[in-house]
């Protein structure tokens, strides 16, 4: 046999990858410098422009009616959000059900509260009483059991908790309905064959399953929500930014309420993300991909990565 | 004498406008193992879904232990039933699938545990007890607490028979259950159906596993283009095959 033996590689330390000199970076440098640059520009401004009144920030920042404002707003993020995801489950369950009334119904339903924008629905169920004076309960066409005024039932707080929640809802089914569509149709009839009920099949199955592709959406939405209830200060109702507007309309001192604002919602904001991520972690039981640490983002060089 | 747990007839069942199922007769008495043999799209694992009625027959009837899985007979014809109803009616029969289809979400033990304690109302120390023995019998004592993606093919095949035994089943359908292993998995899993077969289980196995069907089964079944084509003891079918659709069939495995 006529092979040519090729020449062994030479041994020796220096031929190893693990001394291998590392690739430069040199754009990665530059860009950095850039940034720092403009990043000392932005501080030099926030402590030499004045107009930031950061003394008047300072001493609104924990009023006692920018707390109330605040847990207004908290207040219906969480009863917004608790509507939201029990509407979005059932419409998802309405939409994937083989009972063709309910698809269309919920169909119908999701068309409509994601077709119109929230700001108009809050201010459509704020103003219910010029189109329904009197809501009545009793049987539809027959006898009527209690009448009520529209404007004294509908107040500020339930308009926007039902704007806020009917809409999310929709939003929510959609989340929701993804979720369950992307669990292995197989899984149900692994639950089916062993004789469990559709009801127990979802709920123990097909659920906990869907929550891996639901929460970290829902966890968005959560975030969104403490942002979009901003929107109820049209309807007067006092949450953060209409406290903050009702006191510098009385102090002209708009920037610093409105910096107070902000400060306050990524306050709020950056604690759901901690606790969006910890969430993430518990249903990932399981599966194959474990999701990044939450500090990962403040590594340079990112774990498991080749450069 | 031994009584029928199956009895199929004239079963009927079509996908949009191709029917898969032209008229199946079958009868399966008490501890058979029945073996279906025939080539993809000959509609054997279609039938096996009918069974426990994942699929909707068109038409015909199938009665496991005497009833209908779906219907009721109430003055002398078949009414639907409700949902629940229908569930609870398949806990006595068991299906194992070609791809496994066990819970990602739940540890092996868990995974045998669950349809016994919501189904069969076991309390949870009893069921665990025999979930414990069941892994030990399919060849995997103390892998109670493995998550599937951490179980081999074969091993995740083992706990989905486990899971499918501890609901005490009169009847256990396995549906490919080592097509989608690699070949040197499909062992374990057929010696462990071996076992179910000798210890008088009332089994039909759907596989292309023709040695599986020589040494383990009491009873072979040919179908082709949705029906029976022929049937009898494995040396009858395998080895002298009487139609030429059979024949033609068992020739690519020789």
């Amino acid at each position: 046999m006529a092979t040519t033996v090729q020449e062994a590689p030479p041994a020796g330390v220096n031929l190893d990858v693990r001394n291998a000199s590392r690739r430069k970076h040199p754009w990665r440098w530059l860009s950095a410098l850039v940034v720092l640059v403009f990043a000392a520009q932005l501080v030099t401004m926030l402590v030499t422009n004045e107009n930031f009144g950061w003394d008047v920030v300072y001493s609104w920042l924990r009023a006692e009616s920018i707390m109330r404002g605040l847990g207004v707003t908290l207040m219906l993020t969480v009863v917004a959000m608790v509507i939201g995801v029990v509407l979005g489950v059932l419409l998802a369950v309405c939409r994937i059900s083989a009972n063709p009334l309910l698809r269309g119904a919920a169909g119908v339903y999701i068309w409509f509260f994601r077709g119109t924008p929230t700001l108009v629905q809050l201010i459509f169920f704020y103003n219910l009483s010029a189109l329904l004076p009197q809501l009545n309960l009793g049987i539809p066409f027959g006898p009527v059991f209690a009448s009520f005024d529209t404007n004294t039932l509908i107040t500020p707080l339930l308009a926007a908790i039902l704007g806020l929640g009917l809409n999310e809802g929709a939003y929510m089914a959609e989340i929701v309905r993804g979720g369950l569509l992307s669990v292995d149709p197989g899984q149900k009839e692994a639950g089916q064959a062993l004789g469990m009920t559709n009801t127990r099949i979802m709920k123990r199955i097909i659920l906990p399953q869907a929550m891996r592709f639901i929460v970290p959406p829902t966890g968005n939405q959560v975030i969104s929500m403490v942002k979009a209830t901003a929107l109820v200060s049209v309807i007067a109702l006092s949450d953060l930014l209409y406290t903050a507007q009702s006191i510098y309309n009385r102090t002209f001192e708009t920037i610093p309420m409105l910096i107070v604002v902000c400060l306050w919602y990524l306050a709020v904001t950056s604690v759901l993300y901690v606790v969006q991520s910890f969430i993430e972690r518990h249903y990932n039981r399981g599966a194959r991909h474990q999701p990044a640490s939450f500090w990962d983002f403040l590594r340079i060089r990112p774990k498991g990565s080749a450069a | 004498m031994s009584t029928a747990v199956l009895r199929a007839r004239g079963v009927r069942k079509s996908f949009g406008h191709t029917e898969v199922l032209s008229g199946i007769d079958l009868d399966v008495t008490s501890g058979e193992t029945v073996v279906v043999l025939g080539p993809s799209g000959s509609g054997k694992s279609t039938f096996l879904r009918c069974v426990n009625l994942l699929e909707s027959l068109d038409a015909g009837r199938i009665t496991v232990d005497g009833r209908d899985v779906g219907y009721d007979v109430r003055n002398g014809r078949l009414h639907e039933l409700a949902p629940n109803e229908i569930a609870r009616r398949r806990r006595d029969i068991g299906m194992v699938f070609q791809q496994f289809n066990l819970f990602p979400h739940m540890t092996a033990l868990e995974n045998i545990v669950e349809a016994p304690i919501a189904v069969l109302g076991e309390g949870r120390r009893e069921a665990t007890a025999r979930a414990v023995q069941l892994l030990a019998e399919v060849g995997l004592a103390g892998r109670e607490k493995a998550y599937p993606r951490q179980l081999s093919g074969g091993q995740q095949q083992r706990v989905a028979i486990a899971r499918a035994l501890a609901m005490r089943p009169k009847l256990m359908l396995f549906d490919e259950p080592t097509s989608a292993l690699d070949p040197e998995l499909v062992g374990e899993v057929l010696v462990t159906m071996k076992k179910l077969a000798t210890a008088g289980l009332t089994m039909i196995v759907v596989t292309h596993e023709i040695s599986f069907a020589r040494e383990a089964a009491d009873r072979v079944v040919f179908m082709d283009d949705g029906q029976v084509v022929e049937q009898g003891t494995p040396e009858q079918v395998i080895d002298d095959p009487q139609h030429e659709r059979t024949r033609a069939f068992l020739s690519r495995f020789l």
